[in-house]
């Protein structure tokens, strides 16, 4: 096992490293404002934006560009701490930016998250159980049209009924309320509907991947020696059934939660949330390369580390698996 | 001897499926006396193992019509509650299947497993039931079983993972065991001591068994009466020594001549029963053995024939439409390993050739 990480790791690094990569060239190859340009302000003269140029280092050649940042990313060459380079949108630097950021696409996540999870795994349980039956065929109707739904419509269509200010039925924070709100609570309560909207489309999928799961895992001969053992039905179908059809959601979670601690972007746009995923949309709308580099990184590296805990997570749950 | 351990009487198991009613099962009957052992044998499709999880009350789905009358130690398990057939199954009566691997669960421990089929029926505690698994674990041969209790059953091995469904199985003392083709996933070798086990736990607890098998030579040794199904119907049932000794049944003629010998010369080749096992949802016009029958006449196309005694012997009950006579002269040539093709035309007339 302890290889088996050691290796992992190791992977962790160079894809990190080919995702830098291909995101740097990505930029340098489209066309886009010249960033000295854009930061030079109106009419600028030629001067000033050759000495922006030089300030961005943008008038060294591509691959010094790269290798400079991958030497700034990385501590301990030559300077203290990581450093991420300044937005060319404005003079903040990039990663404490982000780092600001993160705390508010983390508790965004973290409650999608436990909503999900604690509406669609109880519904893919019921649908399979009673598979067939009306009940079964609502839910799963109900699930298909919210996986359908873009999440920007429904954030849309959620403010338009419950918005306090201009909601139909004023009930919920409407859509400046996060940015307004300090207390843990008000933050809390200003994300209740951005919650139910992320995790609506989520917890259907997780509702039908489950439904289907659970339905073959039922067939499986285990099952009916459990039956035929006289366990209750109750025991064979959680301690048997459902703790072996789960597996997968919990890979497909790991996945899930990494995607999202990059940036639910569609989300965080709709209800004016300043997470990172806002950042690297605005970001890309100004071609902002530093800040592109270090919230696709930051995406990266989360997606890329919550695949190897949940891989690791797996070898726990199914003693099959040995690495 | 007293009242029959299990009676099952004109058992029917009907499936409506949405290609129309399968019979899986259709009007058996036949009794197991305590400490007995009964051996069904038939090909894939017959019912042997449908008419065995209805015993156990495992084929109560939406779609199921059951009739018929079940019952075990006195009591009527087919109009028994699901509560009542939950405490039966694992106490009285135990099942064990086929594939050991994806019979048990892939997450648990053995030991865990066994001991968890203890606790569903007895008011005790999990270090009790995980001694009485271990205890069991040693009973059935399974070396240091203390420690094999962690394992994982894909940690195992195919004979010890039978063994250990066993002593699942048993591990509550039932009354009845009914064994699914125990050693099909088996090689030969571990076939043969799997069937040793079973019957040395037999006579040592004194559990009837019932073996449901599609290979006669498993149930030769171990039975004591055997019956022979075919869609869905018992065609034969006997002492095992009759059915080996004088079978009167087309099929089971069929069954005991496919059998490869370790005395036939080299290059001889196997006699298969012709044609295919036929739809439970399409049966053929009266006798259902008729397609494949070497010996078939245009009324058996059409009259269905009845389970009736033998002669000579009440045990013996056959379901064929040729004459008793008939039957025992085609036997007599067949056994001394004359063609079918050849006996019939030795044995029977040749008008009404279907």
């Amino acid at each position: 096992m302890a290889a088996y990480i050691a290796r992992r790791l190791i992977w962790v690094v160079f894809l990190l490293f080919m995702i830098t990569l291909i995101t740097f060239v990505i930029f340098s190859v489209l066309p886009s404002g010249d960033p000295a340009v854009l930061r030079a302000g109106r009419q600028p003269s030629p001067q000033l934006i050759e000495s922006i140029r030089h300030q961005f280092g943008l008038d060294k050649p591509k691959p010094v560009q790269f290798v400079n940042y991958i030497g700034d990313i990385l501590p301990f060459l030559g300077h203290n701490g990581f450093y991420f380079g300044f937005s060319y949108q404005n003079q903040t630097q990039v990663l404490p930016e982000i780092l600001n950021r993160l705390p508010n696409t983390i508790f965004l996540t973290v409650g999608a998250v436990l909503l999900w999870l604690s509406i669609g795994i109880p519904i893919g349980m019921i649908s399979a159980v009673k598979t067939g039956s009306w009940l079964d065929r609502l839910l799963m109707s109900v699930a298909l049209i919210f996986i359908s739904a873009p999440v920007y419509f429904l954030g849309l269509v959620v403010l338009y009924l419950f918005a306090d200010d201009i909601g139909k039925f004023p009930l919920l924070p409407g859509n400046s309320a996060y940015s307004q709100a300090t207390t843990f609570w008000q933050k809390g309560e200003a994300l209740i509907m951005p919650w139910c909207v992320l995790a609506a489309s989520f917890a259907a999928v997780y509702a039908r991947f489950l439904r289907g799961n659970l339905i073959d895992t039922l067939q499986e001969d285990y099952i009916r020696t459990a039956r035929a053992k006289g366990l209750s039905e109750r025991r064979v179908l959680f301690r048997h059934g459902v703790r072996a059809a789960i597996t997968p959601i919990v890979t497909l979670l790991g996945l899930d939660i990494g995607i999202l601690l990059g940036g639910a972007i569609l989300t965080e746009t709709v209800f004016n949330i300043q997470g990172i995923g806002r950042y690297a949309y605005d970001a890309i709308t100004n071609s902002d390369l530093p800040v592109i580099q270090g919230t696709v990184l930051f995406g990266a590296f989360f997606i890329v580390t919550m695949s190897l805990i949940v891989d690791i997570l797996y070898a726990f749950i199914d003693p099959r698996v040995r690495y | 001897m007293g009242e029959p351990l299990l009676e099952v009487i004109d058992l029917r198991v009907h499936f409506e499926t949405d290609d129309g009613l399968v019979k899986a099962v259709d009007g058996i009957s036949y009794t197991v006396e305590r400490g007995e052992t009964l051996g069904i044998v038939g090909e894939s499709g017959s019912g042997k193992s449908v008419s065995s999880l209805t015993v156990m009350g495992l084929t109560r789905a939406r779609n199921a019509r059951i009739s018929g009358t079940v019952r075990f130690d006195g009591q009527d398990l087919l109009t028994a509650s699901d509560e009542e057939m939950r405490a039966i199954r694992g106490d009285d009566v135990a099942m064990i299947f086929q594939d050991p691997l994806s019979s048990l669960h892939p997450f648990y421990k053995v030991g865990k497993q066994i001991a968890e089929a203890v606790r569903a029926h007895r008011e005790v505690s999990k270090a009790q039931a995980w001694d009485r698994a271990v205890e069991m674990l040693g009973l059935v041969g399974i070396p240091e079983p203390r420690r094999r209790a962690e394992s994982y059953p894909h940690e195992f091995s195919g004979g010890m993972r039978q063994r250990a469904m066993i002593a699942m199985a048993l591990a509550n003392d039932p009354k009845l065991l009914i064994a699914d083709e125990p050693t099909t996933a088996l090689d030969v070798t571990v076939q043969a001591q799997i069937l040793e086990l079973i019957e040395r736990l037999q006579s040592e607890f004194d559990t009837a068994v019932v073996v449901i098998t599609h290979d006669l030579g498993v149930v030769a040794e171990m039975a004591d009466e055997i019956a022979v199904m075919y869609a869905g119907r018992i065609v034969e049932k006997a002492n095992a020594d009759t059915i080996f000794a004088a079978p009167e049944h087309p099929y089971t003629w069929g069954l005991l001549s496919s059998i490869p010998r370790l005395d036939s010369p080299r290059g001889e080749e196997l006699v298969p029963i012709s044609g295919r096992p036929p739809s439970l949802i399409n049966l053929p016009g009266g006798c259902s053995f008729h397609p494949r029958c070497p010996y078939v006449r245009e009324a058996h196309k059409r009259v269905d024939p009845t389970l009736d005694e033998v002669p000579a012997d009440p045990n013996h009950l056959v379901a064929c439409l040729l004459a008793p006579e008939v039957r025992r002269q085609l036997w007599s040539e067949l056994r001394t390993g004359v063609a079918p093709d050849e006996a019939r035309k030795d044995v029977m007339t040749e008008e009404e050739v279907a």
